[in-house]
């Protein structure tokens, strides 16, 4: 989604009647920042949005990037933010051979995540499509890649092959290296 | 701050180290095309880290994860990489020592000047950013404006040319080296038969 580099662009202060919407759909989404929002996103904290390529924007407080909202979807959050609370999200891992394809922008695919190395949740936890999951890497701490799932985890470890996800962010693409001060 | 009775929330935000290099995570520098460096600045900020991220043990035990033909291409690939940061560092620095900032002082009336800046992106500086922050060193209007060829620059009000010389080897000495910049003089052309501003 963000492979080229993203110039730096107006941003705007957001109402605060959105601010209180936006603030609703992150925890309904991602129940896990619950206990954090306080901190993450406190009530009386001047939320800003920042417009970037393809109707995305990305939301921040002060320079501190919060998350990006793709124009129909749900809201991402950064990886900064992943780093900082990385229980908030569901995860799964992908193996060491695979990371170096993810960091260069290329689309997840499902051997990365069925190969030894990979770690999907079993059945009763099964994600579905369409969910936003944070990707660790085999042998690493943090987080590489955020995004929403395209394949459900049970499909995924049936076929075993083709992409799962096709857009993410990750370490290293142009949101993350955007400048925002 | 106000105190609340529930007493104060402890932050639960985990601190992270960025590389200073290459932005990323430490753990990932090694993806990151300027390995070499990482690891040196690594050394210096956070020798713990270091220590536990470069040791022999999780050396080895990174490279055992892999196939024996993955290992392969993957360093193939990495050291492509690497060649490829080193070459554009290259090219950029050349860059950097080629150009220069061209600081113009163009008259408006007869004792009337602005100064006009270019050439201050290549050196990584944002040209709106900077005007603002000339325009409130000197309290003179400052802005940033197009060029009819396209190219930004930054008209300051007022001949501020030797002031705003001497503010950048100050503020941004370390970014534009004093050699690059240059002080141009650009009178009105009925008046003299200096070349003309094309």
């Amino acid at each position: 989604m963000f492979k080229k580099d993203i110039p730096s662009s107006n941003r705007s202060k957001v109402k605060s009647s959105v601010q209180r919407g936006l603030r609703q759909k992150l925890l309904e989404t991602y129940p896990g920042f619950e206990p954090y929002i306080e901190e993450i996103l406190p009530k009386k904290a001047s939320l800003e949005a920042v417009k970037l390529p393809d109707r995305v924007t990305l939301y921040t407080i002060d320079s501190t990037p919060l998350f990006f909202q793709p124009f129909d979807g749900p809201p991402i959050p950064h990886l900064r933010l992943v780093h900082a609370f990385p229980s908030a999200l569901p995860t799964i891992q992908i193996d060491r051979g695979a990371i170096r394809f993810v960091l260069s922008g290329a689309a997840l695919m499902a051997p990365g995540l069925t190969s030894p190395g990979g770690r999907l949740p079993d059945a009763e936890n099964a994600l579905e499509a369409g969910q936003v999951v944070a990707i660790k890497a085999e042998g690493k701490e943090e987080v590489c890649l955020v995004g929403a799932l395209k394949v459900g985890t049970e499909e995924m470890k049936s076929k075993g092959k083709g992409i799962v996800m096709d857009e993410g962010h990750y370490l290293g693409d142009g949101l993350w290296k955007m400048q925002l001060d | 701050m106000a105190e609340v009775d529930s007493g104060p929330v402890e932050p639960q935000a985990r601190h992270i180290v960025y590389c200073g290099v290459c932005t990323l995570p430490p753990e990932y520098c090694e993806f990151g095309g300027t390995a070499k460096k990482c690891e040196e600045w690594l050394k210096e900020e956070e020798p713990e880290l270091w220590n536990r991220l470069y040791s022999e043990d999780s050396l080895n035990a990174n490279l055992s994860a892999l196939s024996v033909s993955a290992q392969e291409r993957a360093a193939k690939d990495a050291k492509k990489k690497e060649a490829k940061a080193a070459q554009n560092e290259a090219r950029d620095a050349e860059r950097k020592a080629a150009s220069k900032v061209i600081i113009k002082r163009v008259e408006r009336n007869k004792r009337k000047h602005v100064t006009v800046i270019t050439g201050l992106e290549i050196f990584g500086l944002e040209n709106k950013k900077l005007a603002k922050e000339l325009g409130k060193k000197f309290a003179t209007g400052s802005s940033m404006t197009r060029s009819a060829a396209g190219t930004e620059e930054i008209t300051v009000q007022g001949d501020v040319s030797e002031d705003v010389k001497e503010w950048l080897g100050e503020v941004y000495g370390s970014k534009v080296p004093q050699a690059n910049i240059e002080l141009v003089e650009d009178k009105k052309k009925k008046s003299s038969t200096a070349a003309p501003a094309v």
